[in-house]
C-alpha cells in the first residue's frame, strides 16, 4: 500500500512536472486586477500566503520566500467557477433505477485523476461543482471541489460547502421513466406530483422518526416507565429530502420551460424552500420577473439553444434579461470542452444584450461562488479569501487573452511556461484512448451520460443526439 | 346615426392601427435590395488588403465597385459605416445548418439517410429555408455554409449555400459541392460507443472493404458508361443504376469527395488509398489529428476543412491546446485550411473557432482567410464569393471591430446583395421579454 501511493506520488512528480504542491508565498506585481465585487485596480500588487489573498495594493514589500511574477501589462481574475460540471466522475452521473434517488452522492464518485481537470485549469478554472445527471425528477447529491489537480479524491473536496442537490424537470425524466421505464412520470404533471409526494413522504417521515427515536431515548433512560416504542427505521432517501426542505441543501434544478420553472417556485414555496438554483433554465428569460420576485437563482449557458424541443424557444439574450430583472445569474458548461474558455461565453452575455463587463463576468465568478454557498471564500479577489486566481495575457473577455497560470489555494496548479504535453496523473490502458475521441461541447450529451444503454443503445446512432 | 357611423369607423380605423401594429411586430422585416453605398468603412478585401476608409457600392446581387475615397454615384441609398469595418460574409466549411431543426425530435431530423452507401443522397434537396437557426446565423455574420448530410459511409452529396432565400434553389451557391464520405474507423466514436475492441476492428475492416467495392464498382460503371457514349454500336445499352450513376462526377474529378476523418491511422489511410484513382478530387474534413501529420497531408496536396476548433484533445496525453493549434499547424505546413464548426444551431460561432485558431498560431490573417477566400477556392466559388472585389456575388458585413472578438457587435449585414434584417428569434425574444408586458 505504501509503496504504491510512493510509486504514484512519483508518478505525480514525473509526469506533471509539479514541483511544489504546497501552499506558496507568491507575490504578483503590477497587474490589473479584476477583483469582481469592486473596481478594477490597475498596475496593482497581490500578496499570498497559506493559500488566502493577504495584501491588495500598489508596490507591496515581498514576503520572505515569496515567488515574484511580473504581471505588467497582464489580468488577474478570480478563479472561474463553474456550477455545472459532469468532470472528475467515474463512469455513471445517472442512478437511472427511480424517479428520486436522493441517497446518492457525487463525493463517492470523484476522479482526481481525470485530466480534464487540467484543461480545465488552463481556462483559469479553480472551482467546480460536480452533479448528478438529469435522468431523474430528484437526483443525487452533488460536490463542489477545488481543482488540485495531482491530489487525491478527498483533497479536491472543497472544504465546508454547503450540500448540494440535482433536481430535474421535463423531458428528460419524463422519457427515461415514463417512456423507458413506464413508470410516473411521463409528463410533466408526473414531475410535479413526484416532488410533492416525495416531500410529503419526508416531513412524515422526520416527523415520525424523530418522535420515534425522541421515545427511544427516553424509553433507554427509563425502560420502566416508558415503553419500547415502534421503531421507525432510518431512511437515507428521505433523511435527504427530509435536509432539503429543512434548507439544508442547496437545490440545483435542471429545467427548461418557463411553466415547469413556474411550477417548481410554487411548489418550493409551499414546502418553504428558499435557496434554490434554475439550471440551463432556457427560457427563464419569459418569468424573469417571478425568479426576482420568489429569489430563485439561474445558471444558464450562453447560447446553446435547439438541440432538443424544449429548448427551441430560447435566446441569446437570456443573460442580459435576467440581469435586467436582477436575476443572479451564472454561466456554466455542463461540457468538458465548454469549461475551458468560459470566460468567453461570459462575453457573449455582453454581446447578446449589452450587459457591463463586470456584470459578465460576475456570472463566471461569483455569482456561482454565491450559488454554491462558498462566495464568503472565493470568487473574488478580496483579502482573507483563498487565493483562487488566473492570470490572463489580455483582458479574460477577449478572444486573445490567454490564462497563462492558475492558482488554486495558492498552490499554482497550471502554469503554460511548465506546461508539458502529456498531463496525465494516470496512465491506465483502460482510461486512455491510443485511438481516441474527441468531443466539440456541443455534442456532449453529459446530463444523460449513462442512460442509454438501458435502451438497449438504439439511441446511439451518432453523434449528433444530444440532450442536456 | 350619424355619430354612430363615425364612431364605428373611428373605432375600426382605430382597430385596424392596432392591428397594423401588432402584424409589424411579427412579420419580420423584408429585406432591402437594389442599389447601396457603404461609405466611409475599413473594407478587409481579404485578397487586395485593406482599404482605410473607402466605398462599396452594391447593385442588386453583386458588389460593383470597391475603392478608397468616398465619391458616391447618384441612385445608391447611403449606408453609413465611417469607422467600421467591411469583411467578406464568412463561410463555414462543415455544417449541418437547414437539415436538422431540433436533433433530439427525430421528425426535424434530415441529415442521415439509411443505409452506408447513399451518394444520390443530396444536402441540397432536404435545405429547410424557414430553420429557425438560419437568421440565428447570418445575424452574426456568417453567410455561406457548406450543409453535408451524415450517415453510413457515403452519406450524400453537401451543398453550398447562402443564409438566404425562400427556397435551397434560391440559396444555393454551389447545389451539389461534394461528396461527404465518413472515412470508417476503429476508433471509438465517443464515451457512449461501447463496443468491444474487436467488434471495432471487425466492423471497420468490414466497411473499409465495402468502401473500397462500391468504388471499383462505381469506377466499373463509369467506364461502362464512356465507351457506351463513345461508341454505342453493336452494343447493348447498359442499365441505369441512380446510385452509381450519381458516382459518376465523383469518379470524373469534377465533384470532390469530401472525406470526414479524424485520427492520425485513419487519415494516413486514406492518403495512401488516394494514390490509386486518376482524377479524384480530394477534400479533407474535420482531420482532429491532422497536425500529426500535417506534412504528408501537405504533400498529397489536398485542402482541409478544419475543425471544430473548439474542442477536447483526441487523445488522453494529448498537449491541452492541440485542437486550437490544429489548424495552424497544418496551415504551417503548407496545407491549403478552411475552418468548420460541424454546428448546427451555433454556426454562429464560427469567428470564435476561427479566432481560436488565430490564437494559437495560425495568425489572424491566415484565420480570417480559412473562413472567406479559402474555402471559396476550395469549392471553386473563388470568383462568387470569399472576398470583397467588384464583380462578386454581394456577401459581406459590416462590424464595429474585430470580428474574431466575442464583444464586437455586427450592424449590417448583404447576402447575395440583400440587406439582411438583423433579426432573428433571439433578437425578437429579447425585445418581446426584456420589457415583458405583461
Amino acid at each position: 500500500m505504501k509503496k504504491s501511493s510512493l510509486f504514484f506520488m512519483i508518478l505525480c512528480f514525473m509526469i506533471s512536472g509539479f514541483l511544489s504542491v504546497s501552499a506558496q508565498n507568491v507575490h504578483i506585481k503590477n497587474a490589473t486586477v479584476i477583483t469582481i465585487t469592486g473596481d478594477d485596480l490597475e498596475e496593482t500588487d497581490i500578496i499570498i500566503r497559506d493559500g488566502i489573498i493577504r495584501e491588495i495594493g500598489k508596490n507591496l514589500i515581498t514576503p520572505r520566500n515569496a515567488e515574484v511574477i511580473d504581471a505588467s501589462g497582464k489580468f488577474v481574475m478570480p478563479g472561474i467557477i463553474d456550477a455545472h460540471s459532469h468532470l472528475a466522475i467515474e463512469r455513471g452521473i445517472n442512478e437511472v433505477t427511480h424517479p428520486v434517488t436522493a441517497e446518492v452522492s457525487m463525493y463517492d464518485v470523484v476522479n482526481a485523476n481525470d485530466v480534464g481537470i487540467y484543461r480545465a485549469l488552463a481556462g483559469g478554472v479553480t472551482t467546480i461543482h460536480i452533479m448528478h445527471g438529469s435522468a431523474n425528477v430528484i437526483g443525487g447529491q452533488g460536490a463542489t471541489l477545488k481543482l488540485h489537480y495531482g491530489e487525491d479524491a478527498a483533497g479536491l473536496y472543497f472544504p465546508d460547502a454547503p450540500r448540494t442537490i440535482k433536481f430535474a424537470l421535463g423531458e428528460n425524466p419524463t422519457r427515461v421513466h415514463g417512456q423507458g421505464f413506464n413508470v410516473v412520470p411521463r409528463t410533466r404533471m408526473g414531475v410535479e406530483q413526484i416532488i410533492r409526494s416525495y416531500f410529503d413522504a419526508a416531513i412524515d417521515y422526520r416527523r415520525n422518526r424523530t418522535a420515534y427515536l425522541e421515545a427511544k431515548r427516553r424509553h433507554e433512560q427509563n425502560p420502566r416507565r416508558n415503553a419500547a416504542p415502534e421503531p421507525v427505521a432510518k431512511n437515507l432517501r428521505l433523511e435527504v429530502l427530509a435536509d432539503i426542505i429543512d434548507g439544508e441543501i442547496l437545490v440545483h434544478c435542471h429545467s427548461y420551460r418557463s411553466d415547469e420553472i413556474l411550477m417548481l417556485m410554487r411548489v418550493f414555496k409551499e414546502y418553504g424552500i428558499e435557496n434554490y438554483t434554475f439550471q440551463h433554465a432556457n427560457e427563464a428569460f419569459k418569468v424573469a420577473p417571478e425568479l426576482r420576485k420568489h429569489g430563485a437563482m439561474t445558471s444558464i449557458f450562453a447560447d446553446w439553444w435547439a438541440y432538443k424541443f424544449e429548448v427551441y424557444y430560447s435566446t441569446a439574450y437570456t443573460a442580459a434579461i435576467l440581469e435586467e430583472n436582477g436575476v443572479l445569474n451564472s454561466i456554466n458548461s455542463d461540457s468538458p470542452e465548454l469549461i475551458r474558455h468560459l470566460n468567453h461565453e461570459a462575453a457573449k452575455a455582453v454581446k447578446y444584450g449589452g450587459i457591463s463587463k463586470n456584470a459578465a463576468l460576475r456570472m463566471i465568478t461569483i455569482n456561482p461562488a454565491i450559488q454554491l454557498g462558498i462566495d464568503a471564500k472565493t470568487g473574488s479577489i478580496e483579502v482573507g479569501k483563498h487565493a483562487d486566481l488566473a492570470i490572463w495575457s489580455h483582458h479574460p473577455l477577449s478572444i486573445y487573452s490567454i490564462a497563462e497560470m492558475t492558482f488554486v489555494d495558492g498552490i499554482k496548479r497550471f502554469d503554460r511556461n511548465e506546461d508539458a504535453d502529456d498531463m496525465r496523473l494516470v496512465v491506465s490502458p483502460e482510461g486512455d484512448y491510443i485511438d481516441g475521441f474527441f468531443e466539440s461541447g456541443r455534442h456532449h450529451d453529459a446530463c444523460m451520460q449513462d442512460v442509454f444503454y438501458l435502451f438497449g443503445g438504439k439511441e446511439i446512432n451518432h453523434h449528433h443526439h444530444h440532450h442536456h | 346615426m350619424k355619430i354612430m357611423n363615425l364612431k364605428r369607423l373611428l373605432s375600426a380605423v382605430l382597430l385596424l392601427m392596432v392591428f397594423n401594429s401588432l402584424a409589424d411586430a411579427q412579420i419580420t422585416e423584408r429585406a432591402g435590395f437594389g442599389k447601396f453605398a457603404l461609405v466611409g468603412g475599413n473594407i478587409h478585401t481579404i485578397t487586395n488588403g485593406t482599404i482605410e476608409n473607402g466605398v462599396v457600392l452594391i447593385n442588386g446581387h453583386r458588389i460593383e465597385s470597391v475603392s478608397a475615397g468616398n465619391v458616391v454615384p447618384e441612385g445608391y441609398e447611403h449606408i453609413d459605416v465611417t469607422g467600421k469595418h467591411i469583411y467578406p460574409g464568412f463561410i463555414d466549411s462543415g455544417t449541418r445548418l437547414g437539415l436538422i431543426e431540433i436533433s433530439a425530435v427525430p421528425v426535424t431530423v434530415d441529415d442521415a439517410e439509411v443505409g452506408n452507401f447513399n451518394p444520390h443522397m443530396r444536402a441540397f434537396t432536404a435545405i429547410n429555408p424557414n430553420s429557425v437557426s438560419i437568421p440565428v446565423t447570418r445575424v452574426s455574420g456568417v453567410t455561406t455554409v457548406i450543409a453535408h448530410p451524415t450517415s453510413g459511409v457515403i452519406s450524400g452529396k453537401a451543398t453550398l449555400i447562402d443564409l438566404f432565400g425562400y427556397a435551397p434553389d434560391s440559396m444555393a451557391v454551389k447545389a451539389d459541392a461534394g461528396l461527404y464520405l465518413e472515412w470508417p474507423t476503429a476508433g471509438r466514436r465517443g464515451w457512449w460507443d461501447q463496443r468491444s475492441e474487436q467488434d471495432r476492428t471487425k466492423e471497420y475492416e468490414k466497411s473499409l472493404r465495402e468502401l473500397f467495392d462500391f468504388f471499383e464498382a462505381a469506377k466499373a460503371y463509369h467506364r461502362m458508361w464512356e465507351l457506351w457514349d463513345a461508341n454505342p454500336a453493336g452494343k447493348k445499352q447498359p442499365n441505369r443504376n441512380p446510385v452509381l450513376q450519381s458516382m459518376r462526377p465523383v469518379i470524373s474529378g469534377e465533384l470532390p469527395v469530401i472525406i470526414s476523418v479524424d485520427r492520425e491511422r485513419d487519415i494516413l489511410n486514406v492518403l495512401e488509398w488516394v494514390k490509386q484513382f486518376d482524377n479524384l478530387n480530394l477534400i479533407l474534413s474535420s482531420v482532429a489529428e491532422g497536425w500529426r501529420v500535417a506534412s504528408q497531408i501537405a504533400e498529397a496536396g489536398i485542402p482541409v476543412l478544419a475543425g471544430p476548433v473548439l474542442s477536447t484533445p483526441v487523445r488522453g496525453y494529448d498537449n491541452y491546446q492541440r485542437p486550437y493549434q490544429n489548424a495552424g499547424l497544418m496551415a504551417e505546413a503548407g496545407v491549403k485550411v478552411a475552418i468548420r464548426t460541424g454546428e448546427t444551431e451555433n454556426v454562429r460561432n464560427l469567428p470564435y473557432h476561427a479566432g481560436y485558431a488565430a490564437v494559437y498560431g495560425m495568425g489572424r490573417e491566415e484565420a480570417l482567410r480559412s473562413v472567406t477566400i479559402v474555402p471559396a477556392e476550395i469549392f471553386g466559388v473563388q470568383d462568387e464569393i470569399g472576398s470583397i472585389e467588384a464583380g462578386k456575388r454581394a456577401n459581406l458585413f459590416v462590424s464595429d471591430g474585430d470580428p474574431f472578438e466575442v464583444l464586437t457587435n455586427i450592424s449590417h449585414v448583404f447576402i447575395n446583395g440583400y440587406n439582411v434584417p438583423m433579426v432573428s428569434r433571439h433578437t425578437q425574444l429579447y425585445q418581446q421579454f426584456i420589457d415583458r408586458n405583461p
